[in-house]
């Protein structure tokens, strides 16, 4: 008893975190894994690690995988859980890769969906709907890409995506501003609805707005990432060594990366988690529902059915598997059954063998 | 074999090198490079570097009007150079939105086809009754195949299109804007795609053969063991300690390209131009385009057989 009073008090007293899913996207090399474990300053993610030629290419599916990591920023408890999508756009033909990521994000929503429908709720349900996407841009200095451009348009109608340069190192300051308007005006001409960070100027107040400002005039952000430490007059610093000079992580005249980081993970957290639950995923119900009442007369399930479906059939496994036990119980009760009469019959014949031995011995007896 | 004898008093016919060069000057050479690689890796910066001079345009994307699905037209751009009374007619053939869509399915076909039919066309001026009397010379004697920096491994890409690449051309892989690569991420990436070229049997240039001295043998393998050359291209210049110099000034230090601490470009520019630039042309004309030629006329002789053949039927 006075364990579970323990337990019970040690549950209480954690605080758990505000839950944040962030997705990082991008072709392998454009720093997605030095970037994660720079932002949560620990070794979340893996690096590829390639041991040997013969599994070096292999071309690879996207394994899409979630990652969760406790983070404090700003004295504030997250719970993150990170995605990464590994294997994007590395192969010769990259088209279903493209079609996996939108189906994953797609998942996370019919889940909350179904489990919205369901008669007997589960209150451990972990809601998994991907809050924003970090999409990784080649540092080519150009423009978009067709992959990028297609991908974004793609990602955008069911997640928040805020465009990302990862390693800007080699990029001057010049080469930096001209790629960064350039990936924006392409942004704006291809009509793909990012994450911009927006303000209403009748609405918010001064410092909302200017905030704001600034951190829409900065993307696409320009970041660099280090998982290493080196001493810069005396105190220790993320960094990267080159024979030219040191890039400092940290530093905002360096990269973009400590205001990324206090945006998604700070001030806008909330932002985006609202749009994703607000508007993004009731977005796809609308389109779901809709779509599938139009096809009604192809005999299409609705998808509240349809999920209600899956539910029922999961409780029917259940009922079965339960049903099959009882009657390997029964069976087991009735053999048992049978063996003790059995066994009550032997004893009986014994025991009239024996009385009549006995009476045997008795008539055998007498006679003298 | 024949005795060597030394003459008696001095001939005079050693002058015959100073005859040939005369007559090649006159002539100049001709080199043909083609560069491979994905849009934005500086292909274009690279060549105007190692030649000092603004050669060709960027065939990047930097407008938005500008179509993202770029018709993969291979053009040669020419330019001579003269240097100390030496006259380089140079072909540089750009290759442009090389592997940049969703779906790369043979976008190295262009390229490998443009390849073939120079030797193609030089073979069919040969084989002409009329020849001219110096066939001009298209065909490519150095293909540079840039890789992203990644820093992992090559690409599923990048291991295809190097093997076909290396059938039919000299390769000389290079690692563009390597100066987004640590010293110690640098040599890591070098080492892995020196693994790889090995495991995949890719034949890269330089290739030893029996005619090399010790010398020369020695200089190939320093060349092997730097491939991947890790470079970078400017043509603008910075001042270093009071030097201009071709450079690149970034938001923590100024990278100089001339520099071999800082990048191999040396190496590079010295390989192709000063070491190797007779031998990529020989080797060319030796190796490639002789192969090439065979495979052509005993395809040819084959035809022949078979037409009369089935004449007879």
């Amino acid at each position: 008893m006075s364990k579970m009073q323990i337990s019970g008090r040690r549950r209480g007293s954690k605080i758990k975190g505000i839950q944040f899913t962030l997705m990082v996207v991008g072709m392998s090399g454009t720093g997605r894994t030095t970037f994660v474990n720079t932002l949560c300053e620990q070794e979340v993610l893996a690096h590829k690690i390639i041991d040997s030629p013969e599994t070096a290419n292999v071309e690879e599916v996207v394994t899409i995988r979630p990652v969760n990591v406790e983070l404090e920023e700003d004295s504030v408890r997250i719970s993150l859980t990170v995605v990464d999508t590994p294997g994007f756009g590395n192969n010769i033909d990259n088209e279903h890769t493209f079609q996996e990521i939108v189906t994953y994000l797609e998942r996370q929503y019919d889940d909350i969906l179904a489990e919205q429908s369901r008669i007997k709720r589960n209150p451990r349900f972990r809601d998994s709907r991907v809050h924003a996407v970090l999409y990784f841009i080649s540092p080519t200095g150009h423009a978009l890409k067709e992959m990028d451009i297609e991908l974004m348009r793609r990602l955008s109608p069911r997640v928040n995506v805020i465009p990302v340069i990862g390693r800007s190192d080699s990029l001057t300051p010049s080469e930096l501003k001209a790629f960064k308007k350039r990936i924006m005006e392409d942004i704006d001409h291809y009509d793909i609805p990012i994450y911009n960070f927006p303000y209403d100027v009748e609405e918010d107040d001064e410092e909302t707005i200017q905030d704001n400002m600034e951190l829409r005039a900065l993307l696409p952000f320009a970041v660099i990432g280090s998982e290493e430490e080196v001493e810069i007059d005396g105190e220790r610093v993320r960094a990267r060594v080159y024979p030219w000079g040191i890039a400092e992580v940290d530093d905002p005249n360096h990269s973009d990366f400590v205001r990324l980081r206090g945006a998604i993970l700070g001030s806008h957290l909330s932002d985006l988690k609202s749009l994703t639950e607000d508007v993004l995923y009731e977005t796809y119900r609308t389109e779901k529902l809709s779509r599938t009442v139009a096809d009604h007369r192809q005999s299409q399930v609705l998808p509240e059915d349809l999920a209600n479906q899956s539910v029922r059939l999961k409780e029917e496994q259940l009922r079965r598997e339960e049903e099959k036990l009882r009657e390997i119980e029964l069976r087991v009760q009735r053999e048992i059954h049978e063996k003790r009469q059995e066994l009550e019959a032997k004893e009986e014949t014994l025991r009239n063998l024996e009385s009549r031995l006995a009476a045997q011995g008795n008539s055998m007896a007498s006679p003298y | 074999m024949a005795e060597e004898i030394r003459a008696e008093s001095y001939v005079g016919f050693d002058s015959i090198t100073q005859q040939i060069e005369h007559k090649l000057l006159k002539r100049g050479f001709q080199f043909n490079v083609i560069v491979v690689g994905q849009t934005g890796l500086g292909k274009s910066t690279l060549i105007n570097t190692i030649f000092a001079s603004h050669l060709i345009d960027s065939k990047g994307r930097f407008a938005s009007d500008e179509p993202v699905r770029q018709t993969t037209e291979i053009q040669a751009v020419s330019h001579v150079i003269v240097e100390n009374g030496v006259k380089l007619r140079l072909n540089i053939v750009d290759t442009p939105g090389y592997g940049d869509q969703v779906n790369n399915e043979n976008c190295w076909d262009p390229i490998i086809k443009y390849i073939k039919d120079q030797h193609s066309a030089y073979l069919r001026k040969e084989l002409t009754a009329m020849r001219d009397r110096y066939i001009q010379d298209t065909r490519i004697h150095c293909c540079l195949y840039f890789i992203n920096p990644t820093g992992h491994a090559l690409r599923p890409i990048d291991v295809i299109v190097m093997k076909k690449l290396s059938e039919v051309v000299n390769v000389v892989p290079v690692i563009a804007k390597s100066d987004s690569l640590t010293p110690e991420e640098r040599e890591r990436f070098k080492a892995k795609i020196r693994e790889e070229l090995q495991y995949d049997n890719i034949r890269l240039y330089p290739f030893d053969t029996d005619e090399d001295d010790e010398e020369e043998v020695q200089l190939n393998a320093a060349i092997r063991n730097i491939i991947p050359f890790a470079v970078v291209g400017s043509e603008n210049n910075v001042i270093i300690d009071g030097k201009s110099v071709r450079g690149r000034r970034n938001r923590w230090g100024v990278v100089n390209v001339e520099d071999p601490n800082h990048c191999e470009f040396m190496n590079l520019r010295n390989f192709l131009t000063r070491t190797h630039l007779q031998d990529l042309i020989e080797t060319t004309a030796q190796i490639h385009y002789e192969a090439f030629r065979s495979k052509q006329l005993l395809a040819l002789k084959e035809g022949v057989n078979q037409r009369p053949a089935q004449a007879q039927q």
